[in-house]
């Protein structure tokens, strides 16, 4: 196990648990169970019966005929887009309200960049009746207001964050605030593989049905488990870790996590953390960070509120470091322009987020019967004004 | 040799210590403060180094972060600042800052600065207990810098114990689920806590902090304890009144 988690809760040298002293009953309490809980039967056949009748699960693992043609290789799209609620964040979601009602909790806090997380959360909680507060920067609230709307119609408070960059970075911290104001009947659901021990890990398992999925449709459809290449987006890293969590330690399968490049890696707006980042702590982890020489974290910048974020999971930071993934930064621009050929290649219209990914055939070439899966982590339904304003299409 | 925040306590019952943001309200104001507020006769200063995302303060603290980092404060100024403060201020004085930026800085770095300004102590909220016996601890006593740590109501009482055994200087009782400054005033709770802690017979002296904000919440947190430490409202005084009248805040503080 080289490249998953070990019992110190690290990843090579990253990962811990770095917290306040006041946020230790709660994470212990978390990290005690937390294994315990997700192997005992009746928690798995609840989250594989609410996977499959809920999320409509297993998500299609789709050939792109059209794509593939066109870059000449063999392109298979994780369709988590079509999961409810638009994105992968609900496989975590639904694990995380599963462990919540064991440990006894009763009220659920979260952040939220992009929305998406916040409606997953907002979603399980209706479906399990627990009170739902989520934060979200109010820079993003802005730029998702659809899914601001969605996690009001779903019955959860909606709280701006306006600290800082007002955005995903700051509504964490909001979150963990609150979590520290609130320590014994809330649990806070994380939207990323990111934040002290045993969150990392606790998220890539429940993101990890994606390549489970994965392998047992890729055997179907080409008659190998394993692609040659994974490709993901990583803002957090937890749809990358889902798609890669079954291939981490096959090495003959190539990882590629695509950063949000901003405006360009140099131009001082952009979310590339793996090129622009150093080791340190953030948000109770060990790991790869933005921040100037005298380690105060940057505000990062991105056209996508999911990638919006200064600082990568550890399993990432790892994968990085050891050179187990290749990253690879993407701009806005090319960001907008593959999300707009997916819509008329394939007639799927992808998240921004995922769009960086599909970004990836732009930059680098794969051989004319390499199979690269990628995974497409979400619809673009929340970022049409978006696409309106950067195509001028209305 | 006894540390300068061992024989305050030792000498004295019941401390005044007070908090404030480096940098804050003005850049160069940090000399200014420390050397009123010890003429003001408080016994401890805490001595905030602003950090981008403070985790566990509350919105007074944080906005004076954010106003001394604007400032311009860093690390390195800070050092600077304080490199005579020894000529002019005795009482102890302890760093409070979260981890990364201390991390960049290189921690033995760190501690060798501290060590040369004259810093008796550290607080840093997001270096756990397990991180700090294994890694660092060595390393902050060969400077002679006690590491202060935190307990909170929710501390098991095995945990507390460990804690003490720990720590040198004393230990740090948060009042209350809390970040910093949330407190209007303490109830039964609160005060039944610091009850039982006081009880436990732990080998530290306690100083009680987060919330202290009144005479009455002070008098409330040292009926059972050595001390408190008052942050927000000091930071809310230097808003409205800046460098001046801190004699004022203090003698008000302790209700005489
Ligand atoms: C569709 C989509 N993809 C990707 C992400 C990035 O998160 P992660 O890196 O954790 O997968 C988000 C986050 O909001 C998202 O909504």
């Amino acid at each position: 196990m080289k490249y998953n988690i070990d019992s110190r809760g690290y990843y090579g040298k990253f990962g811990g648990a770095y917290i306040p002293e006041m946020l230790y009953p709660n994470v212990e309490e978390l990290r005690e169970n937390y294994l315990t809980v997700m192997e005992d039967p009746s928690f798995q056949k609840e989250f594989n019966s609410l996977l499959k009748d809920y999320v409509g699960r297993p998500s299609p693992l789709y050939f792109a005929s059209r794509l593939s043609a066109k870059y000449e290789t063999q392109i298979y799209l994780k369709r988590e887009d079509l999961n409810h609620t638009g994105a992968h964040k609900i496989n975590n979601t639904i694990g995380q309200i599963l462990m919540a009602e064991r440990l006894g909790k009763k009220r659920i806090i979260a952040e939220t960049g992009a929305g998406q997380h916040g409606v997953a959360t907002a979603t399980v909680c209706a479906l399990k009746g627990l009170e739902c507060v989520v934060y979200m920067g109010e820079i993003d609230i802005e730029r998702q207001a659809p899914n601001v709307a969605r996690m009001k119609m779903l019955g959860a408070t909606v709280i701006p964050a306006r600290s800082g960059s007002k955005t995903l970075k700051d509504a964490t911290n909001e979150a963990i605030r609150d979590w520290i104001n609130n320590p014994i009947d809330t649990h806070y659901i994380i939207g990323s593989v990111v934040g002290p021990h045993p969150y990392p890990d606790m998220v890539a398992k429940f993101q990890s049905v994606v390549s489970a999925e994965i392998k047992s449709q890729l055997l179907t459809q080409t008659g190998k488990d394993a692609p040659d290449y994974v490709v993901a987006c990583v803002g957090g890293g937890s749809n990358a870790a889902g798609a890669y969590y079954h291939y981490l330690e096959n090495t003959d399968v190539k990882l590629i996590a695509v950063e949000a490049a901003g405006y360009g890696v140099n131009s001082g707006e952009s979310a590339a953390t793996s090129v622009l980042g150093k080791e340190g702590i953030i948000h109770g982890s060990k790991t790869l960070l933005m921040q100037t020489d005298d380690g105060q974290i940057t505000e990062p910048y991105s056209i996508s509120a999911g990638l919006d974020y200064p600082g990568i999971g550890p399993m990432h930071a790892h994968l990085f470091d050891t050179g187990r993934a290749e990253f690879v930064a993407i701009t806005d621009n090319d960001a907008m322009n593959a999300g707009l050929e997916l819509c008329k290649l394939e007639g799927i219209i992808p998240a921004i987020e995922s769009a960086h990914a599909l970004a990836i055939f732009e930059k680098k070439c794969f051989g004319k019967d390499e199979v690269v899966v990628l995974s497409l982590s979400g619809r673009g339904d929340k970022d049409l004004a978006t696409y309106i304003s950067h195509f001028n299409l209305i | 040799m006894k540390n300068r925040i061992q024989k305050t306590l030792a000498n004295n019952q019941k401390i005044v210590s007070i908090y404030f943001t480096a940098g804050f309200p003005n850049l160069n104001d940090t000399c200014t403060i420390l050397e009123k507020l010890e003429k003001a006769g408080v016994d401890m200063v805490e001595i905030g180094l602003p950090f981008s995302d403070p985790l566990a303060d509350g919105p007074t603290i944080q906005e004076s972060s954010t106003q001394a980092l604007k400032n311009g404060m860093t690390a390195v100024r800070l050092f600077e600042q304080l490199k005579d403060i020894r000529k002019t201020v005795s009482i102890p004085l302890v760093l409070m800052g979260y981890f990364n930026p201390i991390l960049q800085f290189g921690v033995e770095a760190f501690c060798q600065q501290c060590k040369a300004v004259g810093i008796d102590g550290l607080i840093i909220p997001d270096l756990p207990v397990d991180v700090y016996e294994n890694e660092y601890k060595h390393l902050f006593e060969s400077y002679g810098l006690l590491n202060i740590l935190l307990i909170t109501p929710q501390t098991s009482d095995t945990r507390i114990r460990t804690i003490d055994s720990i720590s040198k200087g004393f230990v740090y009782m948060v009042s209350s689920a809390s970040v910093t400054g949330s407190q209007k005033g303490f109830g039964e709770a609160q005060t039944a806590y610091f009850q039982r802690i006081a009880s436990m017979g732990l080998k530290n002296p306690l100083v009680v902090g987060f919330g202290i904000s009144s005479p009455e919440t002070f008098a409330q947190a040292i009926e059972h304890t050595n001390g408190a430490i008052i942050g927000s409202a000091f930071i809310k005084h230097l808003r409205e009144f800046g460098v001046e009248k801190i004699d004022q805040f203090i003698e008000k503080i302790r209700g005489h």
